[in-house]
């Protein structure tokens, strides 16, 4: 079989229906996709989360839950071989020796009581027929190729002394092992920092390039897409929207959903927009599709033939479209089809709300069974005010002590050292009655919508419960009133009131969060990373949300987040932390514009944009290594051991955050 | 009512035939035929028959008239006893995993105790310690000394799930919110701990019958002539059941099947009260 020819393409994927059998009905996740898959070709597919683009690389790994997942029809050819003709055996064979599968978290797809050396090992033994010691010096090969240092030691470790940057590779190791020809990667750095991020998929471009293996990147950050596939592929409701080339379709796409996928996103690029736009509404529900184009009911361009079903159809720029207009939007008839917002952002009214001096978190660990305790530092001498309603972005990496920061605020935990007033009143000193009048003016929008709300509430409980506890309503039917108001208010309808959270999806779910938090009428929330876990184009709809609170209710916001882009558009101003140690405070423009410390300067420099011609121009410039460990943080500057430019000196002291240019602060030896 | 029916048919069944043996203990003296003391020599041991139909034991007592009696004491005992058991195991669990630090230290250190004394001797102790309290037929103190073994397992079984619960954020978002302790532990944890501690109550009920029979085993529960499942598998019925296995069989069964239709009932009260499985 792997004798193919070669004038073939290497992967065929012809009108693919996969359907899940539930309770609720037959859900059907892909619904007619044709692709072809180049040799040593890159094609990335993107599509929001449902659209089915995870579950036709199950397909083609035939590895769906068998007791629901069925492929109703269509073909998936491998070399010309049709694989869902192919018996367990044979199917089995394939799988890992000639196609294999990186699947997207690196913390669970490793076996944690077995060594990474065994675990690379396994598929050389299995599929080459590899010796103890053949397979022993291949693995320590394969580990050096995909750029682990130490190579032949860290073969006896186990997975839990490996980060997830590096347990990312050496789950590539395990993929290229047998030497596939196809590499099926699903979100194969969703769960990585930004730096790492690159560091990955360099690392895989070069290597699909290198071993001429075709790569099939799932993803729904069009950033990444940008700047590694040659072909893209727009998924929508379990139908292809469009596919071609990743030039043409980043600069001149043919789809609608596609152009208001590429206007939603937040840009570094660009000048900052007042407001994002969006595509309104929700994806369909699978189980229950209506006829016709299932764009149509989000799409600003429909028209009447949309109620038919549109087939996908060549463009005049060498890709295809499912979409009845696609003509016309050739001809540029259809310009802009998101929604565009008018108005500005807020002004902040110049009063202090909330100040942090000096504040800092120690968590004391076990380490191992030896009984040893260690230190984790986790926020170190942080300090930063916020006007009320202002925003005031703080970003870093996973691990940089954001999220503390903002739990610390809330009096979640208590800090180690430092002070944070409110208002002019001190949280460490303030006594019980006053501090429980302070609690509901500081509130809190979490990052995963589906964890967040008490499953056993309705929704309607949850955004009453905080007027019912804090008196704010007459009586229970002014309390009612209050709860659709506040439903409303986020954009959703009365009677989602009586609903349970696992019945809405995972936008409705953030505006319900975004409602309690509204409930308590406070000045301040804190959003931590209160837009990563939604899709692209919800994303947009709820950023919209919180700017248009804010104007109207003059709320602040401390918005921790991972993604600068996103924090460049709502923030006013931007702390930037690594390793518990704020290194950067600014403007958002001056920040974004002429960043002055070196780590801010890598950070953009890592975050992709979505425009392939701007990304490919650009020589990467990556941080190399890791961040070190919050355990034993390096002495003097934090971030020398990763600094391009760090000198002697850095090791020395610790710098100050200084003032460099007005209001923008930094700590770098270099502006002392 | 309907619904439940609809969505749980075993567990409708279950919750019947609880109530049907409810209504049996409540209502004994008018549906046995016998009275269960009344002592017969003339049909000692005898066969189940149209007259016993369950047969009678080593005094001649009809067993089927003992075995309706029974379920006054079982029912009483077991649920009582497991739901006081489970409910303040699973409060202490609870509270252990919300407040951690030193409480949960001191409530896993009691829990190591209780645990450390084998369930029997804990309830002679208890038992011993706290003489008789009869209220109406049933010894009150008899309840107290079966919950108490039932406490500190359900305690860490349902501090291990509220550990997780304490862990989600909506728990942060009522800390955030300022509710009270109590609060947050009632309206917040407790419902999403309510498939760990329905569970553990219905499996106690059959643990806390046969604690009880142990116990008068002992002549520290009921006692003779008192009918009670337990008790009737024990005494004469162990030195005839060679020739009169119905002595055991009867009692044995009634254990059996409310033992098994609690723990249905409670699986499907689990499910019934998980939104998730609503449509």
């Amino acid at each position: 079989m792997e004798e193919g020819d070669s004038s073939r393409p290497l992967l065929a994927v012809e009108d693919l229906h996969v359907a899940f059998h539930t309770p609720g009905g037959a859900v059907r996740a892909v619904a007619g996709i044709d692709f072809q898959v180049g040799r040593g070709e890159i094609v990335a597919v993107v599509g929001e989360s449902g659209s089915g683009k995870s579950v036709t690389a199950l397909s083609i790994m035939r590895l769906l839950p068998r007791a629901t997942g069925r492929i109703e029809r269509g073909r998936i050819l491998y070399n010309g071989h049709d694989l869902l003709m192919l018996d367990d055996e044979a199917m089995r064979a394939l799988r890992g020796r000639s196609i294999a599968m990186i699947f997207q978290e690196p913390m669970t797809s490793l076996n944690p009581v077995l060594t990474i050396g065994f675990q690379i090992m396994e598929p050389l033994r299995i599929h080459l027929g590899h010796d103890e010691a053949q397979a022993r010096a291949r693995a320590a090969e394969l580990m050096r190729l995909v750029g682990i240092p130490d190579a032949e030691r860290r073969l006896d470790q186990y997975p839990h002394q490996f980060s997830g940057g590096m347990r990312q590779r050496v789950m590539i190791a395990i993929a290229l092992a047998a030497e596939p020809k196809l590499l099926i990667a699903d979100e194969p750095t969703t769960a990585l920092d930004v730096t790492i991020q690159a560091q990955i998929l360099e690392l895989m471009r070069d290597l699909a390039r290198r071993l001429n293996i075709a790569l099939v990147v799932i993803t729904h950050n069009l950033g990444i897409v940008a700047r590694y596939a040659d072909r893209v592929m727009v998924m929508y409701a379990a139908r292809m929207a469009e596919e071609g080339p990743a030039e043409a379709l980043f600069h001149r796409p043919r789809h609608p959903y596609t152009m208001g996928l590429l206007r939603s996103v937040p840009r570094l690029d660009r000048p900052r927009a007042a407001r994002l736009e969006t595509i309104e509404g929700l994806p369909p529900n699978l189980a229950a599709v209506q006829a016709g184009c299932r764009f149509a009911p989000r799409c600003p361009a429909r028209i009447e033939a949309c109620a038919r079903e549109p087939e996908l159809q060549p463009t005049d720029v060498g890709s295809r479209a499912a979409c009845w207009r696609s003509a016309e939007i050739a001809q540029g008839k259809i310009g802009r089809v998101a929604a565009a917002g008018a108005g500005e952002g807020t002004g902040a009214s110049g009063e202090v709300l909330l100040d942090v001096r000096g504040l800092a978190k120690h968590f004391d660990v076990k380490l191992g069974l030896g009984g040893g305790r260690g230190t984790v530092r986790a926020v170190e001498d942080v300090s930063f005010s916020i006007r009320a309603g202002e925003t005031l972005g703080l970003v870093g990496e996973s691990g940089c002590g954001k999220t503390t920061v903002g739990r610390l605020i809330l009096r979640l935990e208590q800090p180690s050292a430092g002070a944070i007033s409110f208002g002019g009143v001190d949280l460490g000193s303030a006594a019980p009655d006053v501090m429980r009048a302070l609690r509901r003016k500081i509130q809190v929008i979490f990052q995963d919508p589906y964890s967040s709300l008490n499953p056993r509430m309705t929704v309607g409980q949850i955004v009453g419960e905080p007027i019912e506890v804090y008196g704010l309503a007459a009586d229970a039917q002014a309390r009612a009133a209050r709860v659709t108001d506040l439903l409303g208010q986020v954009g959703l309808r009365a009677d989602m009131a009586a609903r349970y959270p696992h019945q809405l999806s995972g936008g409705q779910r953030q505006r319900v969060g975004i409602a309690r938090a509204l409930a308590f009428e406070p000045s301040f929330i804190v959003c931590d990373e209160a837009v990563s876990a939604l899709d692209v184009s919800i994303q947009g709809q709820i950023i919209n949300l919180l700017e248009d609170l804010q104007r109207r209710l003059g709320l602040a916001y401390l918005f921790i987040a991972h993604d600068l882009a996103v924090v460049r558009h709502i923030a006013m101003r931007v702390v930037v932390m690594y390793l518990g140690r704020v290194m950067e405070v600014g403007e958002r423009e001056a920040l974004y514009r002429e960043p002055l410390h070196p780590y801010t300067r890598l950070l953009l420099d890592a975050a992709p944009t979505p425009d392939p011609a701007v990304e490919r121009a650009r020589a990467p410039r990556l941080i190399t290594g890791e961040p070190p460990s919050p355990l034993a943080p390096p002495s003097g500057c934090v971030f020398h051991t990763r600094c391009p430019v760090a000198e002697p000196r850095c090791r020395e002291a610790v710098p100050p955050l200084v003032a460099a240019r007005g209001e923008h602060q930094v700590a770098c030896v270099k502006y002392q | 009512m309907i619904a439940f029916c609809r969505a749980q048919p075993l567990g409708a069944v279950s919750l019947a035939v609880i109530l049907v043996m409810m209504l049996g203990g409540v209502f004994a003296p008018w549906v046995a035929p016998y009275d269960p003391l009344a002592i017969d020599f003339a049909a000692v041991l005898a066969r189940p028959s149209w007259a016993h139909w369950f047969g009678t034991d080593g005094y001649g007592r009809d067993i089927l008239s003992r075995v309706i009696h029974g379920a006054r004491t079982a029912l009483v005992i077991g649920f009582v006893s497991s739901f006081l058991g489970s409910s303040v195991g699973a409060l202490l669990g609870a509270a252990s995993a919300y407040f951690g630090g030193k409480i949960d230290d001191a409530i896993q250190r009691l829990v190591d105790i209780l645990l450390a004394f084998p369930i029997i001797v804990l309830a002679l102790v208890v038992v011993a310690v706290l003489g008789k309290a009869v209220v109406l037929w049933i010894d009150a103190n008899l309840i107290v000394a079966i919950a108490i073994p039932i406490v500190p397992k359900v305690a860490r079984v349902v501090r291990a799930a509220a550990l997780s619960v304490r862990a989600m954020p909506y728990i942060d978002a009522a800390r955030a919110g300022g509710y009270s302790h109590l609060r947050i532990i009632f309206r917040h944890m407790a419902p999403n701990l309510a498939a760990p501690y329905l569970i553990m109550l219905t499996a106690y009920i059959a643990q806390a019958i046969l604690l009880e029979a142990s116990l008068s085993f002992l002549g520290l529960g009921v006692s003779e002539p008192t009918p009670a499942w337990g008790l009737m598998l024990s005494g004469n019925a162990a030195d005839f059941y060679g020739e009169a296995p119905w002595m055991i069989i009867f009692p044995g069964l009634a254990i059996s099947l409310a033992v098994f239709a609690f723990n249905l009932a409670g699986d499907a009260l689990r499910d019934w009260l998980d939104p998730k499985f609503k449509t």
